[in-house]
Formats: structure tokens, sequence, C-alpha cells
């Protein structure tokens, strides 16, 4: 399984970690918190690096996970994880209702229509306030459990998160190395000669928009889960941009690349702490340099290089003539 | 009596973009193992035609019969299962996809048949050997003419009953286009039938059996391609002699 070796090395890194930082809070808390956003990042991925469409409202569909959780939890009393369960079926249900029209829409237009869905969930969760609690949120929501196990502790969230992540990240690179994933990308390239490669391309979009919208429910429950407690500014226009930002970042159409985002953008403001009234400054500044000389992301611009140090003369190489 | 219908039947077609009507009612019909051309000059309509027969763009009014069958109004993914395929104008090769994958992409509907796709991609690798060469390079990294071949290559793992190439020798080295055409010949040969579309009209002519003059949205001819080859206004108009 060649193509999978990266993902045996992913799921190694991941699991030694904890091992060898025993209780690090960066490795633990933030750590999980990045594994989160990766989970974010890797689904927003396959809708705007490999199927080439923009949505400036991803957050909502984290919202809308993490609040179905919160809110059947809390309010109705049902299982951890079968509200898990129905927080994905409305998750993907909402995004199968809005995918149809919003992507009939492209480019720029398509950027509005996203971020207007994004902010109405987000007006949505602060004005229903009997059923959400409005701006103040909802707290006391019970920690999940896996075979009688509470996971309530900052170790054991740590393994929950990265087993969803591996699992998510499995799930995209098999969609990417299929005809399915050859379909997302030809959209990509040219919606018109994919219709004439005979790939319903309305159908593709709809399924790709849904799969990414249920691997951004599926944080949201676990999000839920592991703060006890849920409220809007979790899950505003910021949050949709800064997805958008770890995937462009990162690499578009790469699921390392998604990640090595969303690692980036949750340690880095941490580590800019000590710079502290300057520290959104710097961090801006960085992603602009990052932008400025690696314009195809990390993953994007690291390939180049690799493939140029490679190329270069002397250094034995045999097409050389 | 399906066996005496002509594949491909168009009749009173009309086409528009917006307030603007581009074709006036065209009648064409193409029989099986045919290779017609159709020729005119920029702005005939000729593109448009062949968007709306790939169902790109919707007709106003008129009727496209496959064998029989209306196919007017199926979306374009439809239309390809239905047997028409396009190799579109300027290629519109997947850049960053492979070559491979771009092959694997034109059999994308044929997926119950992947025998039969191993096989013609086989076919394929030996009607454009440039292409097995450079199988693992992406698409972008390939010449107009290689991506050229490339397109008609990835058209034919759709396994069309009518091929439509949409101005094939356009941006192409004039070696290169007698070696396009040379293989679009070929192919009809082979038994695929072929609508030719190019404003090369001496080019296209040379190789097709019959031909349709299109001037500014009308069929102003519609005859052998011997015969509009030595026409005197065709020569004067299109040929440049």
């Amino acid at each position: 399984m060649k193509r999978l070796r990266g993902w045996w090395l992913l799921a190694a890194v991941l699991a030694a970690l904890p091992l060898i930082f025993p209780g690090n809070y960066y490795v633990i808390v933030v750590g999980a918190s990045a594994g989160l956003f990766a989970i974010l990042a890797v689904g927003l991925n396959l809708l705007m690096g490999y199927a080439g469409q923009i949505s400036l409202g991803h957050a909502a569909f984290f919202g809308l996970g993490a609040y179905a959780s919160a809110i059947l939890t809390t309010r109705l009393g049902w299982h951890p994880w079968l509200a898990l369960v129905a927080g994905l079926v409305v998750t993907g249900l909402i995004a199968y209702l809005i995918a149809r029209p919003v992507l009939r829409l492209k480019g720029h237009y398509l950027a509005m229509a996203t971020l207007g869905f994004g902010i109405i969930v987000h007006i949505l969760l602060v004005q229903t306030g009997g059923l959400t609690g409005g701006p103040d949120g909802i707290g006391g929501i019970p920690p999940l459990s896996l075979f009688g196990w509470a996971i309530d502790s900052d170790e054991r969230w740590y393994g929950v998160i990265v087993a969803a992540l591996l699992l998510v990240v499995l799930l995209a690179l098999n969609l990417v190395d299929s005809r399915t994933g050859r379909a997302l990308r030809a959209l990509h390239g040219s919606e018109v000669a994919a219709g004439l490669m005979g790939i319903d391309t309305a159908a593709a979009k709809t399924s790709v928009f849904v799969l990414a919208a249920l691997t951004a429910g599926l944080a949201g429950s676990l999000f839920a889960h592991q703060q006890a407690f849920v409220s809007p500014d979790s899950f505003n226009f910021f949050v949709s941009i800064e997805l958008v930002t770890m995937v462009v970042l990162g690499g578009m159409a790469s699921t390392y690349g998604a990640i090595l985002g969303a690692l980036i953008l949750t340690f880095l403001p941490e580590l800019l702490v000590v710079f502290e009234d300057y520290e959104v400054l710097i961090f801006g500044a960085i992603l602009m340099l990052i932008m400025i000389f690696l314009p195809q992301g990390i993953v994007g611009g690291l390939k180049d290089l690799w493939r140029a140090a490679r190329r270069r003369p002397g250094k034995g190489s045999q097409d050389a003539a | 009596m399906p066996s005496s219908e002509p594949l491909l039947q168009v009749r009173g077609l009309r086409g528009r973009y917006g307030p603007v009507e581009v074709l006036h009612g065209v009648d064409l019909q193409i029989e099986a193992g045919e290779l017609v051309a159709i020729v005119g000059a920029n702005g005939a309509g000729k593109t448009t035609l062949l968007h709306i027969l790939s169902g790109i763009h919707r007709a106003s009014a008129g009727q496209i019969l496959l064998e029989g069958q209306d196919i007017g109004r199926l979306p374009p993914h439809r239309i390809v299962q239905a047997g028409i395929c396009q190799v579109p104008e300027g290629r519109q090769v997947f850049a960053p996809l492979s070559v491979e994958d771009n092959l694997r992409l034109g059999g994308y509907a044929q997926r119950h048949h992947q025998a039969w796709v191993e096989q013609q991609l086989q076919f394929i690798y030996t009607l454009f050997p440039i292409l097995e060469e450079r199988r693992a390079q992406s698409a972008g990294t390939l010449s107009g003419g290689q991506q050229q071949m490339l397109a008609i290559g990835r058209a034919l793992l759709a396994r069309p009953r009518l091929l439509l190439l949409d101005e094939p020798s356009m941006g192409l080295a004039p070696l290169l286009v007698e070696e396009i055409l040379r293989v679009v010949r070929e192919l009809n040969q082979q038994g695929v039938t072929i609508l030719l579309v190019e404003q090369n009209a001496r080019a296209a002519l040379g190789v097709a059996h019959r031909g349709y003059v299109l001037e500014t949205g009308r069929v102003a001819m519609a005859a052998p391609a011997a015969t509009l080859l030595s026409d005197e206004g065709i020569k004067r108009a299109y040929l440049g002699y």
C-alpha cells in the first residue's frame, strides 16, 4: 500500500507524540485543537482544493454539528453518540438542500453566497435563544464515552480526535485517488470540459459539498463534547476565513497540506504570545510572507523546490544530456 | 426501421446568446461512418452549433435526433452516455492531471466496461506513442500538438458513436495539422463517425466526405467535399486563392 505510506507515518507520529511528551500542554491540548481544525481543513480541501469550489461559510456546518450535539444531549437527553449521528444527518441534509442552488454559482458569486449562508447560520444561533441559548451558548454538555470509558481527560480527547482525523484523512486519500476524485479534479480544471467527459457536474459538486459539510459536522460534535460548552462565536465568519486560510496556506489540493495549514494556524498564535501586543501583527506578516514566497502553499512550494533541486546539474542526474 | 435512420439529424436548429440569435435554423444530417466537415468564417456559429449538440448550450428551437431519439434537452453528461463526444476547442486538457488520468477521465462513463477501457487505452497508446511515453507526466507540460492528441484520445475513451472535433488545427504548425488530420481520417476509416468543425477549410475538406458551409448562422452550401473544394465562390471566400 504505497500510497498509504504517508498515512501510516502520520498515524505513527500522532500516536508517538503524547508518549514522547507526556502531559505536555502544547501537544495534548493545543494538539487536540489543531486536530479538530485539521479535520475541518481536510474536508474543506476536498471541496476547495480538489473540486475548486470556494466556501466562505464552512464554519456554519461546524456549528450545526456542534449545536445539534449540544441541543440533543442537554435539552432532550439523547445519548451522545446518537446525537452525533443525528447531528451528521442534519448537517448533511442542510448541505444537500443548499448545495444545488448555491453551487450553480461560480467564483466571486459562490463566495458571496456561501458567506451569506455562514452569516445566516451565525445569526440564527444568536437569535433563537430559546433553542440555542443565544449569545450565552449552551453549557453542561456531557462527555462522550467509549466502551464504558468516559472521555473526560485531555489525553483521552487527544486520542479520540486523532482517531477521527486519521479516519477522515484515510477517507480523503482514497477518494482523491479514485474515479470520483479524478472527476472532482476535472471539475476544478473546467466545468465545461468535465461535462464533456460525461461527468454529471451538478451531482459531483453536490456530493463533495455534502461530504465536506459532514466532516465539519463531525468536528463540530466532537468539539461540543470536548469543550462541554458551545457559543455562536466559535462558528462565526472569522472561523470560516481561518479554515480557507489553512487550506490555501498548506497548499490547495493536498490533504497533508491542509493538515499542515491547520497545525500552523493553531500553533503560531500560541507561540507568538511572547510578542504580546504585536502578536496579531507578526502573525499577519508571516502569512503574507509565506503566500508571497510560496504562492502554491507550503506543500506545493516545497514540491517545486524539491524538483528544482533534483534537476540541478552536477548532482549526478542521468538526464544531463 | 431504426437502421434507415441517419446517425444524427438536426432540424431547424436555432441558438441564441441573450437577445442575439447566432444560428437561424440549421439543418444537417450525418450517416454512420461518414466524416463530415463544417467550415465557415469566425463567428459563423460553428462552435455554438457544437456546444448545442453537446448540451453545453441549449437550443432555442429545433430538433436534434440521434438515431431518431430526441436528445435536444439532455444535460451534457447524458449526451456523452448517448454516444456523442466532443473534443473541445482549445483542447481543454486537465493540466495538473497526468496524461493517463486525463485519458481515464474520458472513460468516466464507461465504468461498467473496464476491460474495454484498458483495451482502448492500449489502442490510443499505439495511435499516439508519445502519450504512452508521457503517461505519468502532467498534461500541462505537453506541447500544443500533443495536447490535441491527448484530447482526441480522451474523447475516444468515451466510446463515441459520433465524435465532434472543434478546430483541432487551432494554433498548430502546418506539419502537425497534417498529422492530426491524418489521424482523424484513419479513425474514420476504422469506423468512427466524425463531425469536424474547422476554420482551416482546405485542410478539413481535404479529408472529409462531405462539407457544410456555415455563413452567419445559416447553411450556405452542402455538398461533397470535392465539389466544395472546386467551387469558385468557396475558393475565393474560404480557401484564399
